[in-house]
């Protein structure tokens, strides 16, 4: 029980997860799962309250039951207490006060991940403005590989997502051609398959891994789907780089998206045993976005940035590549506005970098949202000073397959002449190779590049 | 209604550099070749994306014209009921879909006071996420449609008009009318290239709580993605099988495999078709 006194009113909080909740800063979903601040007072009282919780005390009071949830079971039983030990002592308030002070550095930052819980991080976020968000996560470095090598600072990745509306196999080779020769797939080529037959996903993984080795491009490949598909084309032998799953921050939510930390498990196992990446073994990509526990009726009354926080939990135990948060993708119901969207897309990179996760961001809405292009640039603007792992590149930034809209090769191409980001480098030296860029910017092209010939592979 | 081909601003040669890999359009609508000014697009995408993005918006918030498509409606035969959901506005109904699925207390007492006998197909036709969808395809698509319910020997309630609607309002709909089934006609939400997209949601035994995995669903019912004819033939091959079998995710659509669909399919456009 929490409780203050603001002029004539007194405010209650019966246990943390309501002061999570309300101390959240304003949100759709926060208001239609009803555990949402009743007034702007209510709130800022929320978070003086918060300000005074000890550390200490997300370790002795779950958000969601430990005996009734394999993920609150996988936050405690893994922390890591002498890695907690630096910041032991401290409130919420006191944490932020630290987490901006010269004592956090990338070393001490990433020595303390172990340490912390998502719990912890969600409401130190709770605390903190947009530039504190940014300048926090700026100083985190997470670094992987697996045919090439992310996060390194100043470095950006982007994942090229050619997706077709029936999976054709011309138009999707037609948009991964554009995202190359537009510099773009470092990160991944990630197609979101319109279907869900193993066959379809196989001859995928097929032709993306015959046109990675016919032009050595130092990149890894992923169809998103299921992670038991991606199992059992594993074992038919298909050429599988990266597992994908989404995830969400509670044992019902993941049910309901048909997984649990035992299946994810051995599919880690199984991408690992194939040995397919050359400077690195992180095998494991990631999605996951404010609203899924809510939209599962998952969420145990907590708000829905402590339980995307959780989901990094998931995340983080199987030391993924790439971590994606796909922000605007849900729908209004949960981040109405752009604000919303902008807000939630720092706090949701912010957290996932504390917590030592090569974090990522879909930067996108789609058309009943109270958001725009203009929005969209103002996220990837501040993400890319905040550092950010990847961002997705879609051609003209226009989904023909998921409908919505998300950045495009050209916002790749924008924030790396605005912010000086360079690509991962083993990628950096295949594009000089090939002519597409020199000195790290594209050339112009005089008659058709070599590349073009990979729609012959795709006949 | 798609966008318009029309000519945009004339590209300077010296400061546009085009790509060389135009024709790889010919295999994708997605947007490639933009050609860049810098590193940025140049001015005629940034507008071609403005103006898609726009339409799609509208599609979103213009309000349907109950009274001008219960007019088309009337004039095909049909007997109309108007009613709105429990959401009040558009803002609420975008932030509320709890409250989109249910009728308003005055709507649900005006299907009530029909006293209606029942009936085998109910049609509820609800504006959903873009009412340019509705306005456009639900008429046609129900003209399509009733001639095989006709053969079927099925009888159709009035047509339910419905605005701040989402799916499950159907169901208290068909409840309230006694139908057997009911169908859901609906604006699906727009895509950049697509602002009219109609889906079509079948549920047998409408009730107040149906799950979304109790229906079956064609989507993108539009001329330049599953045109009336095919839509309406699936449709009428669910129904049948609906009110055998029931609705639901158990209920695998079998229409492409019937003699009828080769034939429509050979009359019909269809390179947007799925496999």
């Amino acid at each position: 029980m929490y409780q203050i006194t603001i002029g004539p009113r007194r405010y209650h909080f019966a246990d943390l997860k309501t002061l999570l909740a309300r101390a959240s800063p304003l949100r759709s979903g926060d208001l239609l799962a009803g555990v949402a601040a009743a007034s702007a007072e209510e709130r800022v009282a929320a978070r003086y309250c918060l300000a005074d919780v000890p550390l200490r005390d997300f370790l002795q009071h779950a958000i969601v039951p430990y005996e009734e949830d394999e993920v609150t079971r996988l936050i405690i039983d893994s922390h890591h207490a002498a890695a907690f030990a630096t910041v032991s002592h401290l409130t919420v308030g006191g944490f932020r006060d630290w987490l901006l002070s010269d004592a956090a550095n990338p070393a001490t930052l990433a020595a303390l991940a172990p340490g912390l819980t998502p719990e912890m991080v969600a409401a130190v976020s709770k605390l903190m403005r947009n530039q504190d968000l940014i300048l926090v996560a700026r100083k985190c470095r997470v670094v992987t590989a697996f045919r090439n090598t992310q996060g390194l600072p100043g470095h950006m990745g982007v994942r090229l997502q050619p997706n077709h509306p029936t999976d054709d196999a011309r138009g999707i080779a037609a948009a991964m051609l554009d995202g190359l020769l537009y510099g773009a797939g470092d990160a991944v080529i990630g197609i979101n398959p319109a279907t869900d037959s193993p066959e379809t996903i196989h001859t995928m993984l097929a032709m993306m891994d015959e046109v990675r080795l016919r032009y050595a491009i130092p990149t890894q490949s992923c169809v998103l789907t299921h992670v038991t598909t991606t199992l059992e084309l594993i074992g038919r032998g298909a050429p599988v780089d990266l597992v994908f799953q989404s995830v969400a921050g509670t044992e019902r939510a993941n049910s309901g998206f048909g997984i649990n930390l035992a299946v994810l498990q051995e599919a880690h196992d199984a991408a690992r045993s194939l040995q397919r990446g050359t400077v690195g073994d992180n095998v494991m990509y990631f999605e996951t976005g404010q609203g899924s526990a809510l939209s599962a009726g998952a969420h145990w009354g907590a708000d829905q940035q402590t339980c995307e926080a959780r989901a990094y939990a998931v995340a983080r135990h199987f030391s993924p590549l790439l971590v994606n948060t796909v922000v605007g993708f849900i729908g209004p119901e949960y981040l109405y506005d752009g604000k919303q969207i902008i807000r939630a897309g720092l706090e949701d990179h912010f957290c996932g970098k504390l917590l030592g996760l090569p974090m990522g961001c879909d930067i996108c809405y789609t058309n009943h949202a109270e958001a725009d292009q203009d929005d969209m640039d103002t996220l990837l603007t501040l993400l890319g000073t905040a550092g950010i792992h990847f961002i997705i590149g879609v051609p003209g930034a226009d989904d023909i397959m998921l409908g919505y809209q998300s950045t495009s090769f050209h916002d790749a191409l924008y924030l790396r002449e605005l912010l000086g980001l360079k690509r991962a480098p083993e990628f950096e030296d295949w594009l000089e190779t090939m002519a597409i860029t020199r000195g790290g910017r594209l050339q112009a092209h005089g008659q058709q590049p070599p590349l073009l010939g990979l729609m012959e592979t795709v006949a | 209604m798609s966008v318009i081909p029309f000519p945009g601003p004339a590209a300077n040669p010296d400061t546009i550099t085009e790509d060389s890999w135009q024709a790889l359009g010919q295999h994708t609508v997605a947007r490639i070749a933009l050609g860049r000014a810098g590193a940025s697009l140049p001015t005629r995408e940034t507008l071609r994306f403005a103006l898609a993005h726009a339409q799609a918006r509208d599609a979103v918030h213009t309000p349907l014209d109950g009274d001008a498509l219960a007019a088309t409606l009337q004039q095909a035969g049909h007997s109309v009921l108007q009613v709105q959901s429990a959401a009040a506005n558009r803002a609420q109904y975008l932030q509320r879909p709890d409250l989109g699925r249910r009728l308003h207390t005055g709507s649900r007492a005006h299907l009530l006071a029909q006293q209606a006998a029942g009936c085998d197909v109910l049609f509820v036709v609800g504006d959903g996420l873009s009412s340019l969808a509705t306005a456009s395809h639900a008429a046609p698509l129900l003209a399509a449609t009733l001639p095989y319910l006709a053969e079927a020997g099925l009888s159709v309630g009035p047509v339910v008009i419905a605005s701040q609607a989402r799916v499950a309002l159907a169901d208290e709909a068909g409840e309230c009318l006694r139908a057997r089934l009911v169908v859901m006609l609906i604006g699906e939400r727009p895509g950049l290239s697509s602002p009219d997209s109609l889906g079509v949601y079948l549920t047998s035994a409408p009730k107040v709580g149906r799950m979304d995995s109790e229906r079956n669903c064609i989507s993108n019912v539009r001329p330049a993605g599953l045109p009336y004819p095919l839509a309406a033939f699936k449709l009428a091959w669910l129904l049948r099988a609906a009110l055998q079998q029931g609705s639901g995710v158990a209920l695998k659509d079998g229409s492409a495999a019937e003699p009828g669909w080769a034939a429509l399919l050979a009359g019909t456009r269809t390179s947007t078709l799925p496999a």
